[in-house]
């Protein structure tokens, strides 16, 4: 496999005490509400359309995807579970190994690297005391390197579980490290003062009112 | 979603091969291949069209009997005109297209395909099994570059253990995923699939399980390269160096088209032969595997038991004298014979002859059928009366006490191809089991048959919508004391869908599913089925031909009866025998066998007999000249004209007669006067450890025990020699 290992990509399940087809996994009943609905989106026939959704809450409510999770969703949706694998082992965002609380997923790709995502790593490794794909002992900071995540502008920026930290230094990623381990989830997006993704030194761009009704007509229309 | 989708491209696929009845929209279409014109119907695609002319695209993806996959894109060819070339197997024609199979730009996109495809392949060929018969080495032969320009490394997959009869080595493997659609497809069962992506995708079960099929090993046959190869034919040959004998398979009674390859004397492996009709292009996998039991537990040389009771081997006249003078003895009831389920049609009409020029007709087979009502006399009682291809026209099935599934696998492969394509009903009376496809269960008593032949049950109100309704009993039923009443019963439940179903004269009902390959021959030639007429006069002489089904012991028979068994197995009824006569096993001698729809096949001979064993029949001739009741046909040809002369359709090769009369035989069904017992219709073959071992040659072959052991213990718990 040529690209850097994410978490363990591996293509073939093997039983484990933790990951086995007896690992208990229910739907809670809201959830259940949830998949009903999701499963309601699609014709007669082709419940299959919703393993992708349906996939994604259950990973949402165990955090990551057991085997017997995938197998209950098999059975939700009247599928055979081999076609649930497939779509599972597909997508790399299904996680099928645990993972722990807070999954910090840093962009290591081109934009990124070239405003030092490097010492962001670095960072990260040396403060939760782990390597890229391994879990901190109390369960709580997985590290893995992702492909783009699409923030370029506000490069480099890490994403922990749905929210992104933007505009990095490598203190505010200790500091958001910090925040965290006390159980508190810091507000997402840039650290630098910015909104979002305005220019950094002030507007090039739209800095007048826009020109009204009649801008650049002939006077005599 | 499975069904709606292929069900229109199996339309497409199949409509021009003119494979079944499928109503077709026939606007004839006219393309051009290599400017040659061809009327082809609208929906056929670019190959099937090329293929009418007679041009062979290459393809690894593509099977005719699955549903497009279009992954392998080794069948792009140029249209003219067209900006991209385009894959055949997967695009319809259109009017008036130039299909260019060997243009420029067609041979540099087979030149890049195959690159591709080898450029993750492993050098294996010196030691893949596959090589010799590998579409890959024949379409790169033929289609690829002479030179490579690949200077990276090659990616390696860990192999699979999805049983003790298909060996993996994914590394080999292409991706073309017709495993996966046979699985999922013909076999029924959804276990294989294709996990991951890109470079890293494999083919494989994601979990540690076992390819648990009866039809298993048929993927050998799809697979086109060697990533999936018989584990028990590993290593031991290569393609060119056997002989091919087209035979039949007498396991069990569907008669499936094969193939044996042999060399040296010696059975290496058996392959399926197509056969649109009985098999199409599959065999079970006891069909299959089941050969090395042909090399055990055989029996090489006459044999006598001497006076401490041990049998030691003698020499023919030895055996043959003493047959003799035993048969001499004996007149009428004091000798009888019981037939077995391998037997071939000439041994049957051999013994008959002899046993009723000592005037004696008890001959009986091991298969019980009931003799009430019109019983054997009117063939459409006991045969599948409908023919396999019957399934592909019905539109409503009811199974009674039976499991097709591992009584007769092909005949419910027809079921579901059926059931997936055609949008077959199937219900069933008889214990649940698991068929590979979804049916209604009514229940297990016999109780529930009753209701459905008076017309109380509530199902009958989807049996009267039928419009083409086909009821299959299962030769296991028949083989309890009430047979005679469930057949009434069937025959009524038969009689009445026809007539509500309005369906036209030549429409069959009645089907009976047998499990043996030699029953339907013998009932043709007047055997007597049951062993009750022994039981009731045991005689004094016993001629066992291949009966091991152990219906008939010593202490049935009075005290100093004499038992002669002629087989070719040491199974049940050699142990027990006086003097045993060795014969031949079907893939040794030329036999006449009839298939459970009443089509004679014939086998050939494939290797010789081993040690001193002879054809049955030849066995008999002997032994009636010496007993002074001279048979009177000296050569094979001889013979089928005696078979010819008892029963016309037994050397009709390859042909069905149909059997009439129905109605008849339902009236005098009608006059049977039994009762059902409260006893459920449980068939004997409940779940796949049952399949495998059921006849004295699979009983004796290693595969098949380690086929037991993986279903019992668990894929891992079967010792396989490392180098596999």
């Amino acid at each position: 496999i040529f690209y850097p290992a994410l978490i363990k990509t591996h293509i073939f399940h093997r039983d484990t005490p933790a990951n086995n087809p007896e690992t208990p996994f229910e739907f809670t009943p809201e959830h259940m509400k949830r998949v009903d609905a999701i499963i309601n989106n699609y014709p007669e026939g082709h419940k299959a359309a919703a393993t992708i959704p349906v996939l994604d809450l259950a990973q949402r409510q165990h955090g990551w995807l057991p085997i017997s999770a995938m197998n209950k969703v098999a059975e939700i949706l009247g599928i055979a579970q081999m076609r649930v694998y497939e779509v599972a082992t597909f997508y790399t965002m299904f996680l099928r190994e645990p993972v722990g609380k807070y999954h910090v997923q840093i962009c290591t790709t081109t934009p990124c690297m070239l405003c030092d995502s490097d010492s962001i790593l670095e960072a990260i490794q040396n403060k939760l005391g782990i390597k890229v794909g391994e879990t901190t002992a109390d369960k709580l900071f997985t590290l893995t390197e992702v492909e783009c995540l699409g923030a370029c502008v506000n490069a480099p920026m890490v994403q922990i579980n749905d929210n992104y930290y933007e505009d990095l230094k490598p203190s505010d990623i200790e500091q958001i490290i910090d925040e965290l381990k006390a159980d508190r989830v810091p507000p997402p997006g840039p650290r630098s003062g910015r909104f979002s993704c305005e220019p950094a030194g002030g507007l090039t761009s739209l800095t007048e009112p826009p020109p009204g009704p009649g801008f650049g007509v002939r006077p005599d229309l | 979603m499975l069904r709606t989708h292929s069900s229109s491209l199996a339309m497409s696929v199949s409509s021009s091969q003119g494979l079944t009845s499928i109503r077709a929209s026939s606007n004839m279409v006219e393309v051009f291949v290599d400017g040659k014109p061809v009327m082809v119907e609208s929906g056929t695609t670019v190959l099937q069209a090329c293929e009418k002319v007679g041009v062979q695209i290459p393809r690894f993806c593509y099977h005719d009997r699955l549903s497009v996959a279009g992954n392998c894109r080794m069948c792009l060819v140029e249209i003219e005109k067209a900006p991209k070339p385009v894959a055949a197997c997967a695009m319809p024609v259109m009017k008036g297209w130039n299909i260019l199979t060997n243009s420029e730009k067609t041979r540099k996109a087979r030149e890049g395909v195959m690159e591709f495809l080898l450029s993750n392949h492993p050098l294996d060929c010196p030691i893949c099994d596959q090589g010799g018969e590998c579409d890959l080495q024949d379409q790169s032969m033929m289609f690829g570059a002479d030179r490579s320009r690949f200077t990276e490394g090659k990616r390696a997959v860990e192999d699979k253990n999805i049983g003790p009869l298909i060996k993996t080595i994914m590394t080999r493997c292409i991706h073309c995923t017709r495993c996966v659609r046979f699985a999922s497809e013909v076999a029924g069962v959804e276990d294989l699939g294709t996990t991951g992506r890109g470079n890293s995708m494999q083919i494989g079960t994601y979990v540690e399980k076992m390819f648990m099929s009866e039809l298993s090993g048929n993927v050998i046959d799809l697979c086109p390269v060697g990533a999936l190869t018989s584990k028990p034919y590993a290593f031991t040959a290569r393609p060119w160096e056997t002989r091919k004998t087209e035979s039949i398979d007498v396991l069990d009674a569907v008669g499936s088209n094969i193939v044996v390859s042999t060399r040296g004397g010696e059975v290496m492996r058996i392959l399926p032969r197509l056969n649109e009709d009985v098999n199409e292009e599959w065999i079970s996998d006891k069909t299959r595997f089941a050969y090395d039991g042909l090399k055990r537990q055989r029996l090489t040389q006459p044999m006598v038991k001497d006076a401490s009771g041990q049998l030691v081997a003698t020499t023919w006249e030895d055996v043959l004298t003493r047959v003799a003078g035993a048969l001499q003895g004996v007149q009428g009831s004091e000798v009888g014979a019981v037939a077995g389920g391998m037997v071939d049609a000439e041994a049957l009409v051999a013994l008959k002859d002899l046993l009723n020029r000592l005037d004696s007709d008890t001959l009986c087979t091991e298969e019980i059928f009931p003799m009430a009502g019109a019983g054997t006399d009117l063939r459409s009682n006991y045969l599948l009366n409908s023919r396999i291809t019957g399934i592909e026209e019905c539109d409503f099935l009811l199974l009674v006490g039976t499991n097709p599934r591992y009584e007769a696998p092909l005949f419910n492969s027809r079921i579901r191809k059926s059931w997936l394509h055609n949008e077959l009903q199937v219900a069933m009376v008889g214990h649940k089991v698991d068929l590979s496809y979804s049916y209604k269960h009514l229940g297990e008593t016999t109780q529930v048959l009753q209701e459905i032949a008076a017309g109380t049950h509530p199902f009958c109100k989807v049996l009267v919508q039928a419009k083409k309704p086909v009821v299959v009993l299962g030769s296991s039923t028949l083989q309890r004391e009430d047979g005679a009443a469930i057949f009434k019963a069937v025959s009524t439940i038969a009689q009445n869908s026809r007539v509500s179903s309005g369906v036209e004269d030549g429409w069959k009902v009645l089907n009976v599913l047998h499990r043996v390959a030699s029953q339907v021959a013998a009932l043709d030639l007047g055997y007597k089925p049951g062993v009750n007429a022994i039981q009731k006069n045991p005689p004094k002489v016993l001629f066992l031909l291949g009966a091991d089904a152990g219906c008939i012991t010593r202490a049935d028979l009075p005290k100093d009866s004499f038992i002669i068994y002629q087989g070719h197995h040491g199974d049940v009824g050699a142990v027990m025998a006086d003097v045993i006569l060795p014969g031949a096993a079907y893939t040794e001698k030329n036999g006449t066998y009839v298939n459970t729809e009443g089509r004679a096949q014939q086998t050939r001979v494939a290797v010789t007999a081993p040690g001193m064993a002879r054809e049955d029949w030849k066995v008999l001739r002997a032994i009636s000249e010496l007993a002074g009741v001279t048979l009177p046909y000296d050569t094979l040809a001889e013979v089928r004209r005696r078979l010819e002369e008892v029963s016309p359709n037994l050397v009709r090769y390859d042909d069905v007669e149909e059997a009439n009369y129905f109605k008849q035989a339902h009236e005098l069904s009608k006059a049977v006067n039994q009762s059902l017992l409260a006893a459920p219709l449980v068939p004997p073959q409940l779940t796949v450890k049952d399949f495998y071992m059921t006849d004295p040659i699979s009983r004796a072959s290693q595969t098949m025990a380690k086929c037991v052991k993986a279903v019992t213990e668990g894929a891992a718990a079967v010792d396989e020699p490392s180098v596999c």
